[in-house]
């Protein structure tokens, strides 16, 4: 519009459907075409390796590399984007799929601010043993739906979520604790902790409730503190002292602690939103480790991401958020990009509800 | 050359305790400036405010009763406060919590009733000041009332109701009509700790509230709450603290503590109930509260340091002719200079050449 021959795009298709994604790489690739130079940043090296010409490789602030990212691997990208070498996310042989551990149940809810999406008639069925994940681009109601499953909105009918069995739709985030559901939402700072306040009282804030961390309303601090060192050591979480402040760590150890908090209550269910949004490919792959050896120890685990490949590489089953409604799930091998963009686009989803509810009927 | 606040990547402690030093110093320096102007003789001025009151057992005695109500209110501000709510109000929660535990010393005045009546005053002074902290507290709860000016117009509408029931209903029929009540009973009065002295049993009271709001703070769940949905409301909500709970708590405990304070304060250095028998103690609290880092300990010390502020002020009032009123332009000054200094627990100063080159912060 304002003929420009120079154009920085960052991190463009987070918002954006495959299909819609392809038609930008079009546009993209005509600019090119057209003598207009292009500065793309991105994380996703697939988009790198089909679009760049050169890529230039920032690690920590500093460059580290410059090259022709055609002429690389995912692998080696990644390597020089880490460091160190990436290890490969490896599933567990055999997976025992077990009872229902998670079950929402024509799940509406209103939004609660005026800028929210409704959430409407979303059921699904996650058994132990099981990752689902939900796919969609951002703003569809994936925040509604974390909220709701656990319990930091509630609903009237107890019998829109069932956890381990028991109706809990209408309890607090904390009992559903109890139940043994643990959650990891999208916010690590602000949301998932407090970014002033030490680690200690961060795994305080979500263990008070069930893992023996408060004896007669007095705080075991001793408890607390040996919380922090076992994610420290079972999630490789680098920090400059024992125990620092939340918001001093980087996001991606700050991300391994959430996580590492969580899975180290041992929980039934897990719900855990963009468990690797903004951080880096050796945080993420300890992360998605750590999510199916969850589900091999028999958890069902929920995984909500707008990143397709790591659904992909650790889900069983995709269902994909559109406009606060959820489509059937997918078994993930058969879920295509088409599919999935289909569905991510809004087309497809209410014939396939209505199919879904006339095979009911 | 440009002055920048930069951000610290985690808070500093070393700071979080030389602040409120720092702005004691600043203090004084403006308040040396200050004397100078006002034609006084700096030096002697800060003596007789500072130093000359520590210097006699009645003046430290003096200082420890000033200081009671000051810490009791303060230390129940301080709960407010780490919870990010703003009960301004406390001076008026003080002046009710005298009036519901005066009511009981005026029923009984002159009548042959048991010891229980102190204890019940006191009670009945920590319920009422927890009873009205709550209609703001309420307010922001169920309407979203702004809660500071809420509880701050509070405090004139206690103010005048106190007024109205000495001038009326509570008059002393033998006071020669001046707006009080008569003087409590013997029953009906906090006991002193030494014969012929000044100290009283608020001041023990006052030692227990501390340790209390210190371990409650530092040991218990309850004031983890407290602290979590003043630094981080949204994750106080996902750990599954309820805030609304948490206001009226709050603002109940430091109600209770500002009415008791207010009843210790009436029945004991006072010995009845009469108009502005406050020297304005709900808002000096205030500046207690941060002077005190919002710290239990820390808010005993800062009491005690604008205790002796006001007993300085008298004296420097007697022996030199400098207005009671420059003790509240000091105690203004003084919560200034606090609020400006803790900026530098969280942020640092640095200073910028302007040779026009844009800074490269420090990772």
């Amino acid at each position: 519009m304002q003929n420009p021959k120079f154009l920085i795009l960052d991190e463009p298709t987070a918002v954006l459907t495959p299909q819609e994604a392809d038609q930008l790489f079009i546009v993209l690739e005509r600019l090119k075409a057209e003598g207009r130079a292009v500065l793309y940043i991105s994380h996703k090296l697939e988009e790198v390796k089909r679009l760049c010409d050169t890529a230039t490789i920032l690690r920590g602030g500093k460059k580290v590399a410059t090259c022709n990212p055609k002429a690389e691997t995912a692998a080696s990208l990644a390597r020089m984007m880490v460091g160190t070498e990436i290890k490969q996310v490896r599933a567990a042989a055999a997976r025992q799929i077990t009872v229902p551990r998670l079950v929402v149940n024509d799940l509406c809810l209103e939004p609660d601010d005026p800028h929210g999406v409704r959430l409407q008639n979303i059921s699904l069925e996650l058994r132990g043993g099981e990752i689902l994940g939900i796919a969609g681009v951002a703003g569809n109601g994936q925040d509604e739906l974390f909220s709701a499953l656990s319990g930091e909105r509630r609903s009237n009918d107890p019998g829109t979520v069932v956890i381990e069995g028991i109706a809990a739709g209408h309890l607090t985030i904390t009992q559903r604790r109890k139940l043994g559901a643990a959650f990891v939402p999208e916010e690590r700072l602000g949301h998932g902790t407090a970014p002033r306040m030490k680690l200690s009282e961060n795994a305080l804030l979500t263990g008070h409730a069930a893992s023996g961390m408060v004896k007669y309303g007095f705080i075991d601090t001793p408890a607390t503190l040996s919380t922090v060192d076992r994610a420290t050591e079972a999630f490789d979480v680098r920090k400059a002292k024992r125990d620092p402040e939340a918001a001093s760590l980087s996001g991606g150890n700050l991300q391994k602690f959430v996580v590492g908090r969580e899975i180290l209550r041992k929980p039934a269910v897990l719900v855990v939103s963009q468990p690797t949004w903004g951080v880096d490919a050796g945080a993420a792959a300890v992360i998605r480790q750590s999510l199916l050896d969850l589900a091999a120890a028999g958890a069902a685990v929920l995984v909500t991401s707008q990143d397709l490949d790591e659904l992909a590489e650790i889900t069983d089953r995709i269902a994909v958020m559109f406009h606060g409604r959820l489509s059937e799930a997918l078994p993930t091998a058969e879920a295509s990009r088409e599919k999935l963009g289909l569905l991510m686009g809004g087309s497809g989803l209410d014939d396939h509800k209505e199919a879904a509810h006339a095979a009911r009927a | 050359m440009q002055l920048v606040l930069e951000k610290r990547t985690e808070r500093s402690n070393t700071i979080a305790l030389v602040s409120p030093l720092i702005a004691i110093g600043l203090t004084i320096v403006t308040m040396v400036i200050l004397f100078a102007i006002l034609g006084k003789n700096p030096l002697l001025a800060l003596w007789v405010y500072f130093i000359d009151p520590l210097t006699d057992s009645y003046s430290l005695q003096e200082i420890a009763v000033k200081a009671t109500p000051l810490v009791m209110i303060a230390i129940g501000l301080s709960l407010c406060y780490l919870a990010n709510v703003w009960n301004i109000g406390a001076e008026g929660q003080f002046l009710i919590g005298a009036v519901a535990g005066s009511w009981l010393a005026v029923k009984t005045h002159g009548t042959d009733v048991g010891a229980w009546v102190l204890p019940a005053m006191l009670v009945m002074g920590a319920a009422g000041g927890a009873l009205y902290a709550l209609i703001p507290a309420i307010c922001k709860v169920r309407f979203g009332a702004s809660e500071i000016l809420t509880s701050l117009m509070l405090v004139y509408v206690a103010d005048l109701f106190l007024d109205y029931l000495v001038r009326g209903p509570w008059r002393d029929p033998n006071g020669f009509n001046f707006p009080t009540t008569a003087e409590f009973d013997p029953v009906a009065t906090v006991p002193n700790l030494i014969e012929g002295g000044r100290l009283h049993l608020g001041s023990v009271f006052v030692v227990i509230v501390v340790i209390a709001a210190a371990v409650l703070l530092g040991r218990m769940i309850k004031g983890f709450e407290i602290r979590v949905v003043g630094a981080a409301p949204r994750a106080a909500r996902f750990g599954g603290f309820n805030s609304k709970q948490l206001i009226l708590l709050t603002f109940a405990i430091s109600g209770a503590l500002a009415g008791l304070a207010g009843i210790i304060e009436v029945a004991g250095p006072v010995g009845h109930l009469q108009p502005g028998f406050s020297p304005g103690y709900g808002f000096t609290a205030i500046i207690v509260a941060f002077l005190g880092r919002l710290n239990p300990l820390g808010i005993l010390i800062a009491g005690l340091f604008l205790a002796l502020t006001f007993i300085g002020g008298e004296q420097a009032q007697i022996a030199m002719k400098i207005p009671l009123d420059v003790t509240k332009v000091f105690q203004g000054i003084l919560l200034f200079y606090v609020l400006a200094c803790d900026s530098l627990i969280l942020y640092r100063i640095r200073l910028i050449p302007s040779s026009g080159q844009v800074p490269v912060p420090p990772i």
